[in-house]
């Protein structure tokens, strides 16, 4: 076992972590830890843009920004936080700029800005041009542009190592314990500062956008250490997921003027949203899709999916502003968006939950109270800006503006801060964590143990819930840890152990799930990502408040959840109706 | 379909030597090589070892020599492959082998940070953003593709017989920089690539474009460099 010692601790290298590392490694002594290489994050799979009221090619502004972010997350966000978002906004696409983001550009040579889901002038009005582009590739932009800042600026990586303990003294944050794929070495970090920055956990859901290391490893990591987990039943699906696969296709190609049809060639968004039709918020652009299924007005030989229509675009446009979404289509699909419609059905994208922060990015181990020396921010960290629905581009806006405030945040906190003693044996967990699963002579599979978890997701916590539904889910999903308890790890080395870190990953994942269903069951109306049918209304007397979640284990060793409430932080903007 | 997969794995703490081993496995014509890969891992042997993320070729973990070339394993489809006959996996060559598929992945990033692959600017920043048209944009759009999965690198073969030849990707880091009308750090970086190991080196076979899964035309990219140096204007 090895020992390191750093002010600052960042979980993850994706944009909220390397955004975090440039401000925290220029103020203190920081390094950054990544089970993955830098440049692997899924942010680089980020695609539309991100949103800013620059006002470049017409009118807007951040308070427009915020109401539209505070009703498309259908008025759970905390609305001091999605002021802060949306007005640093600017400074943050600028500062990207200023980095060396190659954006597309106006015929004056400004950054350019498309239309994107939810994004409105003056409340609602009309669709407005707010999000910054390159392409349909900014998210690879941004990782790629704060990967090559994070060279320039000399920050530490610690690449392929994998975070699987938080370690606490006296309610503190005091380090983390990692371990080195490569050599299947522990190592213990000692720090004043750890910022979890580590991302989503897509892959509870078997039909998702997310990358295969989605597996929520950090929400994971706090959940196992008795602290909240905030709004986990907000999961977003995204319309435009390639049929059957679920690689997603930027919302950018509506942005850009893409229509949705249902097999009797009709624009049927219509219907749903009269005013900004195909560009509705995602939460309702979904619903309506696997409406139309279900009623039976769905494409291909099961009517299992509906069609995302480019034809009427020129050429160019598409080569110039949708060139990765349309190639993907040819690649998986073998259509061609030029002249066929490409099939698309709502795809696990995004968690709006995560750790529950303030706005310095700050984690909280309950309504009030913040974990000093914990920061998380990204997909993983719940502020909330994004309520029970995130708008398109918000994320990685929420990457740069929330994690470069936990950045600063961590880095001044450590600078009057000292380093705490270490627990006694503070690598015992995943000793025990690692060679138990190492040693294990079960006989479970890992991939059938995963894949079953995602069929019970799919089929009974996605777009549409029910009681019953997440009930089965819930008897599924204990079912499963059962059968965890077996599962058999066939790679007994110490080098490159990634069938021992997927099992790892998979015990995160029941973990995850199992909050996300008993949190989704509790809350008996739709808001959001969150659609009961049994409850098919917004429910604001009894609702209006952000779920938190805990993990309780009693003298015996049996875990249960404990669910609690907090209130929404609400500012400027009274609850409305939700219509577009 | 049935398919074999023939896959070159080598585990030092088991074995001295690399050795094939055959699978078969069940698949769709439109499943991906890492599907076959997962398949094997999943469903027969869990020791087999390859790094993977997105799966959509976006990230660059993938790379990989299939049947003798070098593509990423998540863009390439068992049907476009001629699944009647074997398919061969190895890793790619020129970085040391560490457990099958995965290589060490830092001499390749080193090369990377050597050619300052960010941007150099000087003088007091603008308020709002740098203006720059769209057309000054567009020069260098080719080579902010890169995803730095090193398919171009590992199929040179100057930096097979040669580590320490920068390699294609790294000119294409630069390269990314050299044309961005905003960047002011052309001649340091002209100056590193004008080295005995720099851009030189190449002697235009194009293997490095064919490989290219984001079809950023590599070749195209180390001869405009080549042509800054020697008129020492972009």
């Amino acid at each position: 076992m090895q020992q390191h010692q750093y002010d600052v601790i960042i979980v993850g290298a994706g944009g909220a972590g390397m955004r975090a590392a440039l401000e925290s490694s220029k103020r203190t002594r920081t390094a950054v830890l990544t089970k993955l290489y830098p440049t692997r994050s899924h942010t680089g799979a980020a695609q539309g843009g991100m949103c800013a009221a620059l006002a470049n090619v017409e009118e807007d502004n951040w308070e427009w920004h915020t109401f539209d972010t505070v009703k498309g997350g259908d008025f759970l966000v905390d609305q001091d936080a999605a002021e802060v978002m949306c007005r640093e906004a600017v400074d943050a696409v600028l500062d990207l700029e200023k980095m060396g983001l190659p954006f597309n550009r106006t015929a004056e040579g400004k950054i350019d800005q498309r239309f994107f889901g939810g994004h409105t002038r003056n409340h609602g009005e009309a669709v407005v041009r707010r999000s910054c582009f390159a392409a349909d590739r900014t998210g690879h932009m941004i990782l790629q542009t704060l990967y090559q800042q994070c060279i320039k600026q000399n920050v530490e990586f610690f690449n392929e190592y994998y975070v699987l303990d938080l370690l606490m003294t006296d309610g503190k944050a005091s380090g983390v314990v990692a371990y080195e794929l490569a050599t299947g070495e522990l190592h213990v970090f000692s720090a004043k500062s750890v910022i979890f920055a580590s991302g989503g956990f897509g892959k509870v859901f078997r039909t998702t956008s997310n990358a295969h290391t989605l597996t929520g490893d950090g929400m994971g990591i706090v959940w196992r250490k008795g602290l909240p987990l905030e709004d986990m039943e907000f999961f977003q699906f995204h319309p435009t997921g390639l049929a059957g696969l679920g690689v997603l296709l930027s919302e950018a190609a509506r942005g850009e003027g893409g229509i949705l049809r249902n097999k009797d060639n009709e624009r049927f968004m219509e219907r749903y949203a009269p005013t900004v039709k195909d560009l509705a918020p995602r939460d309702m652009v979904a619903r309506a899709m696997a409406n139309e299924v279900r009623e039976g007005r769905g494409c291909g030989p099961d009517g299992a999916y509906v069609m995302l229509d480019l034809t009427h675009l020129e050429p160019a446009h598409i080569d110039a502003k949708l060139p990765d979404i349309t190639e993907f289509a040819r690649t998986y699909l073998g259509v061609e968006p030029y002249t066929e419609q490409i099939p698309v059905f709502p795809t696990a994208h995004y968690a709006m939950g995560g750790i529950p922060t303030n706005i310095k990015g700050e984690a909280l181990a309950n309504n009030e109270d913040v974990i000093p020396g914990l920061y998380a921010a990204g997909e993983v960290a719940c502020v909330s800006v994004h309520g029970a629905n995130r708008l398109g581009t918000n994320s990685l806006l929420d990457i740069n503006v929330f994690g470069r405030r936990a950045g600063i945040a961590a880095a001044e906190y450590a600078a009057t801060a000292s380093f705490e003693e270490l627990p006694a044996n503070p690598e015992a967990y995943v000793v025990e964590l690692v060679e138990g699963l190492r040693n294990s002579t079960g006989q479970e599979r890992i991939a059938a143990i995963r894949a079953d978890l995602q069929a019970t997701m799919d089929l009974n916590a996605q777009v549409y819930r029910t009681e019953g539904s997440l009930k089965q889910a819930l008897v599924d999903i204990a079912a499963l840890k059962e059968r965890f308890k077996n599962v058999a790890v066939q790679d007994k080395g110490k080098r490159f152990n990634t069938d021992l870190l997927e099992a790892v990953e998979l015990g995160f994942l029941l973990d995850l799930a199992e909050v996300l269903v008993v949190s989704a069951l509790e809350r008996k109306e739709s808001r959001g990502g969150h659609f009961r049918e049994d409850y098919d209304k917004r429910d604001d007397v009894n609702f209006m408040r952000h779920t938190m979640a805990y993990r309780e284990v009693d003298a015996d060793g049996n875990e249960t959840i404990r669910l609690d409430y907090k209130p929404v932080v609400q500012t400027r903007y009274k609850p409305m109706e939700r219509k577009y | 379909m049935d398919v074999k997969v023939k896959i070159l794995r080598y585990n030092p703490e088991v074995v001295d030597e690399a050795e094939w081993k055959t699978y078969s496995v069940t698949l769709q014509p439109t499943d991906r090589v890492l599907d076959a890969l997962h398949k094997v891992k999943w469903e027969q042997d869990g020791t087999l070892t390859f790094r993977r993320s997105c799966a959509h070729g976006v990230c660059g973990s993938d790379a990989m020599r299939i049947n003798g070339r070098n593509r990423l394993a998540c863009k390439t489809l068992i049907k476009d492959l001629n699944p009647e006959k074997e398919i061969t996996v190895e890793p790619i060559k020129g970085l040391p082998v560490l457990k099958d598929l995965v290589v060490d992945m830092e001499p390749f990033f080193d090369a990377y940070r050597s050619v300052m692959p960010f941007l150099v600017t000087s003088g007091h920043e603008p308020t709002r953003e740098r203006i720059q048209s769209q057309a000054d944009r567009d020069r260098f759009d080719d080579t902010t593709k890169c995803i730095l999965c090193a398919a171009c690198t590992t199929s040179c073969p100057v930096f097979w017989s040669d580590g320490q030849y920068f390699g294609p990707q790294a000119i294409v880091g630069a390269h990314r920089f050299i044309f961005d009308s905003r960047d002011e750090g052309t001649e340091q970086r002209l100056e590193i690539l004008n080295d005995k190991e720099g851009v030189w080196r190449c002697r235009t076979t194009f293997n490095c474009t064919d490989a290219c899964p984001r079809g950023i035309e590599v070749t195209k990219a180390i001869q405009e460099v080549k042509r800054a140096l020697i008129f020492r204007r972009v």
